[in-house]
């Protein structure tokens, strides 16, 4: 309420404090601007590209990126970010107004169409070529670089004067390299190809082939067979390079892949490989694992960056909470009939969908990726690695080497072990096995939640998100050998880059069939998976 | 608090639902019009559907509270199928038989509506079929009133081809009979366009696909030959969020390589973190941003109605609501409920198109409506970038496939056929 009222007082204060700006060539524009239809805005634009007002700028990159507001009151403009409590806070570009806060609803988003950011980014990476971060520069030159013609090399030319950051000369030489290519000159086109060789910008690819193209009979254009001979060398080393990163990308995405299954099926590894309960609601305790996510999110909307590590230990809580009250309250009247216990979790699987139905509605829920986590990592142009994979695979080796470590290192690991491998010994030895049932169960659900957290950063929040999984991870379970946790990590990693290289040439639909081919083909021969464990119970 | 309303309107239509089922109270028992709701309340896609059912009970209380119809009270019968195929040819037989409505207004899959066809053109039923779908179908007792393909992929691609000048096509998919077909149909419409076989690629995924990461990398080397590409997407329903998701942080934004979907619409969208999304477009023929006095009624009434006012309206809303509207008109046109007569009485019916204009409905039971292209917006609405002149008709049977080009639908005497062939001047044995 507070809040709302300092609010309200500032969006007064703003209406106020707006001077007069007439002889401001700028604000004239800007006008403009904001009367213009979405069909004379790229004009408009254009000539706000031509100011030389560094204020312009600033203005179209709010444009772009959204960020431009109308007063639906006298239709002035202003770049606004919206806050938490729904109210925005405002500059002035013209700089004439002091920054506040004001009601939302009382501003309209300048909206713009692709053909218009487009535009906008050219404009952009043209005022950005004198930009002070180098990394902007080299964004700038590579815009530029699509849109490559004599003219534009003279502003690259410019530029790289006096440039020292090495990423942009490299770019600006690629520039002269596919201009030189246009050249009549023969010994200036082979400098060029030369100098494009192995190079790995898909323009420079698409560039030489061009050298390469041919007439409608089939003939090369080109008539010079050195340069012919030059540019094949060029494209085949540029191929083969290429060929090396797509290698590393797909077992990338393998491992990525891997490390989903590894995570979905980890905790089933515990509760199906150890305990010895098929539990067909595993996927429905990773949808709580995502839910919590999406309420943790709900209740601290002013530090979103933070929520996921709120949330692990929330979600592990919430599933584990709900594992324990399961165990306890069905699956521990069921223990040694199997087909009941299954039919009994499917059926708790369904009354937990249509729960969570009823709670938070049947549509998906939005849960926000950090900041941190979306993006890539550019290597070079061919090969980049998306953060939020790496991350995932990096959380689920460590998920799986803290279980590790909590089973062979802990007491209550070793009564866990005890129980699975003999239950009556165990007993006999002073462990309360229905306690230790109890937190095995909790403990494979508590990390079928924290699953869930890392789900909710790549796939949709909703009801039937655990359905996707629950296959998945028996097959991983199975597979890598029941009871065996090294076992289900070999065989979520396996599984997953096996099924990445498969998929580029059969197809995603094919892929699946064909690695669910193999594992029963490899599930006749080795009943008991890749890792059959030694116990003495069975 | 809206969780709240949320368990309050949930019990509520439990107890619709339930009290419907038992067979109503018997003050209302001989003197109403029975309207029956075929839309899954649970299972997958109870995620789309539900508001489906919602709008339909929306407007028979806004009819009842206008005097009903034919001066009879309308009520409504709740059924839940729950996303299960063949629970929905058992649900519209007990419609039909046991509670004796006089329309059915239900589906949103295309397995769905197949599996009650031959229920309801057994029991010559009346449904309307309020979701866009891939044609290649007229039934005499099915109106279609979502879009048929050349009212929202073809002028899709029309638009890509001549305001973004797009050479080169993916044409990704789920992996059925929707995408399948619209995806022979786009094809062929491209290749008759001049589009080369190597600028088109065409990939089909699994339901639910959640890693997009090969795909997407693939599209990336595709749209990186120097000629301008798109994503033709047919991508249905859960796997929409993870393919954006990915495409967005393998750095491929909306101005290099744009999607056009036709499964996302405002309601998908509103569960989405929407940033990777700005830009990408959608083609549909309604959009909740449009201004026109109709829509800003209908969604304030729907705001209304379902007490929240964060719930936004969509395309098959809209089409849920013209059908309603065409089938008042009708009963009132026919002075009955009976489904002969007002298969009849539909045929030329028109009603207000929320987004201005008059829906027609044709001869072939599709309709007459305007085509939208929309930009995704940060908020996630559309921002609308190309409308078509006038209406387009929709076209049952393909004109781009040669298994049915020369085949049209036409229910008015004297053809009177689902699909009459034009050149052997036959109507196949086909009921639809």
């Amino acid at each position: 309420m507070l809040r709302l009222i300092v609010g309200l007082v500032l969006a007064c204060s703003i209406n106020n404090m707006v001077l007069a700006g007439g002889d401001d060539s700028l604000a004239v524009r800007l006008d403009a601007l904001a009367a213009a239809k979405l069909s004379k805005m790229p004009a408009q634009i254009d000539l706000l590209a031509g100011m030389d007002d560094p204020r312009a700028a600033v203005v179209l990159q709010a444009l772009l990126d959204g960020q431009l507001y109308a007063r639906k009151s006298d239709k002035r403009l202003f770049i606004a970010t919206p806050a938490a409590d729904k109210s925005l806070l405002l500059t002035d570009p013209l700089g004439l107004v002091q920054p506040g806060a004001a009601k939302k609803n009382e501003f309209k988003r300048i909206a713009v169409n692709n053909r218009m950011r487009s535009q906008l980014r050219y404009a952009i990476a043209r005022a950005n070529l004198q930009s002070p971060d180098p990394l902007q520069r080299q964004a700038a030159v590579l815009r530029l670089l699509d849109d490559l013609d004599p003219a534009v090399l003279v502003l690259l030319d410019e530029a790289a004067e006096d440039e020292s950051d090495e990423g942009v000369l490299g770019l600006v030489y690629i520039a002269r390299g596919m201009i030189a290519l246009d050249s009549d000159d023969r010994l200036e086109k082979m400098a060029a190809i030369e100098l494009l060789s192995g190079n790995l910008q898909p323009l420079v690819k698409n560039r030489l082939q061009q050298v390469l193209a041919r007439d409608d009979n089939g003939d090369l254009l080109e008539t010079d067979a050195v340069i012919v001979k030059k540019a094949r060398v060029a494209l085949a080393a540029i191929d083969s390079k290429a060929g090396v990163y797509k290698f590393l990308e797909t077992t990338f995405f393998g491992l990525s892949l891997g490390s989903v299954l590894l995570l979905s099926a980890i905790g089933l590894a515990i509760t199906f490989g150890v305990m010895g309960v098929i539990n067909m609601a595993h996927g429905e305790l990773i949808m709580l694992g995502a839910y919590t996510t999406y309420v943790v999110q709900l209740m601290m909307p002013d530090h979103l960056e933070y929520s996921l590590l709120v949330a692990v230990p929330a979600a592990f809580l919430v599933s584990g909470l709900v594992g324990v009250a399961i165990e306890r309250g069905i699956i521990q009247f069921l223990y040694g009939r199997p087909l009941e216990t299954l039919l009994a979790t499917f059926g708790v699987s369904l009354i937990l969908q249509q729960a969570v139905r009823s709670i938070f509605s049947p549509l998906n829920r939005s849960v926000a990726t950090p900041e941190w986590m979306s993006g890539a990592l550019q290597i070079n142009p061919v090969f980049a690695l998306t953060y939020n994979r790496m991350y995932i695979l990096v959380f689920a080796l460590i998920v799986f080497v803290l279980l590790l470590l909590l089973l062979k290192k802990t007491t209550l690991g070793l009564q866990f072990r005890a129980v699975a491998q003999n239950r009556a010994m165990a007993r006999a030895m002073g462990i309360r096995s229905q306690w230790v049932d109890a937190m095995t169960f909790g403990l494979g659900s508590g990390i079928a939640g924290i699953a869930g957290v890392a789900l909710s950063q790549l796939t949709n929040v909703g009801p039937n998100l655990g359905q996707a999984y629950i296959i998945d991870s028996f097959m991983v379970v199975v597979f890598g050998g029941v009871g065996n946790l090294w076992g289900t990590l070999v065989s979520a990693f396996s599984l997953g880059v096996a099924s990445k290289f498969v998929e580029p040439m059969a197809g995603a639909v094919l892929a699946k069939i064909l690695i669910l081919v193999f594992i029963i083909l490899f599930i006749q021969k080795n009943p008991r998976g890749l890792f059959p464990q030694q116990g003495r119970a069975e | 608090m809206s969780m709240l309303k949320n368990i309050k309107s949930m019990t509520a239509g439990v107890a619709l639902g339930v009290a419907s089922l038992v067979g109503t109270t018997a003050v209302w028992a001989e003197d109403t019009i029975k309207v029956g709701v075929l839309h899954s309340l649970s299972g997958t896609m109870a995620i789309s559907e539900t508001t489906l059912k919602d709008t339909v009970l929306m407007m028979v209380e806004e009819q009842n509270k206008a005097g009903g119809l034919l001066g009879k009270k309308l009520e409504p019968v709740v059924v839940d199928p729950a996303s299960n195929w063949p629970l929905f040819a058992e649900k519209a037989r007990e419609l039909i038989a046991k509670e004796k409505v006089d329309v059915i207004f239900g589906c949103w899959t295309s397995v769905s509506r197949k599996s009650v066809l031959p229920v309801i053109e057994e029991l010559n039923g009346l449904m309307f079929y309020p979701v866009q779908y891939e044609g290649e179908e007229s039934s005499k007792n099915v109106f279609y009133t979502g879009a048929a393909p050349n009212q929202q992929a073809i002028p899709a691609v029309d638009y890509l081809m001549e305001e973004l000048e797009v050479t080169r096509w993916v044409l990704a998919g789920t992996d059925y009979v929707y995408p399948r077909t619209t995806n022979k149909i786009l094809e062929a419409y491209l290749k008759s366009k001049g589009v080369a076989d190597e600028d088109i690629m065409i990939n089909y995924t699994p339901f639910g696909h959640s890693d997009w990461q090969s795909i997407v990398s693939e599209i990336k080397s595709f749209g990186a030959k120097g000629k301008k590409t798109a994503v033709v997407s047919t991508i249905n329903g859960d796997a929409n969020i993870p393919f954006y998701k990915e495409l967005g942080n393998q750095g491929v934004s909306a101005v290099d390589i744009p999607v056009v979907a036709f499964s996302v619409g405002e309601e998908e969208l509103s569960g989405m973190d929407t940033s990777p999304l700005v830009g990408h477009l959608a083609a549909w023929n309604y959009f909740q941003s449009v201004e026109s006095d109709e829509n800003d009624a209908f969604i304030a009434q729907w705001k209304a109605y379902i007490g929240n006012d964060e719930r936004v309206t969509n395309d098959p809303m809209e089409a849920t609501y013209i059908g309603f509207k065409m089938w008042v008109e009708a009963v009132t046109a026919a002075g009955t409920t009976d489904t002969d007569a007002v298969e009849q009485a539909m045929i030329g019916v028109s009603v207000a198109n929320l987004t201005g204009g008059m829906a027609v409905m044709n001869k072939n039971h599709h309709l007459s409506k305007p085509v939208l292209i929309g930009e995704i917006q940060e908020d996630g609405q559309f921002l609308v970038v190309s409308e078509t002149d006038g209406t387009v008709p929709g076209d049952a049977w393909s004109d781009f496939l040669p298994g049915s080009k020369d085949v049209i639908a036409d229910w008015t005497a004297p053809i009177s056929c689902g699909n009459y062939n034009t050149v052997t001047k036959t109507c196949s044995g086909q009921n639809f």
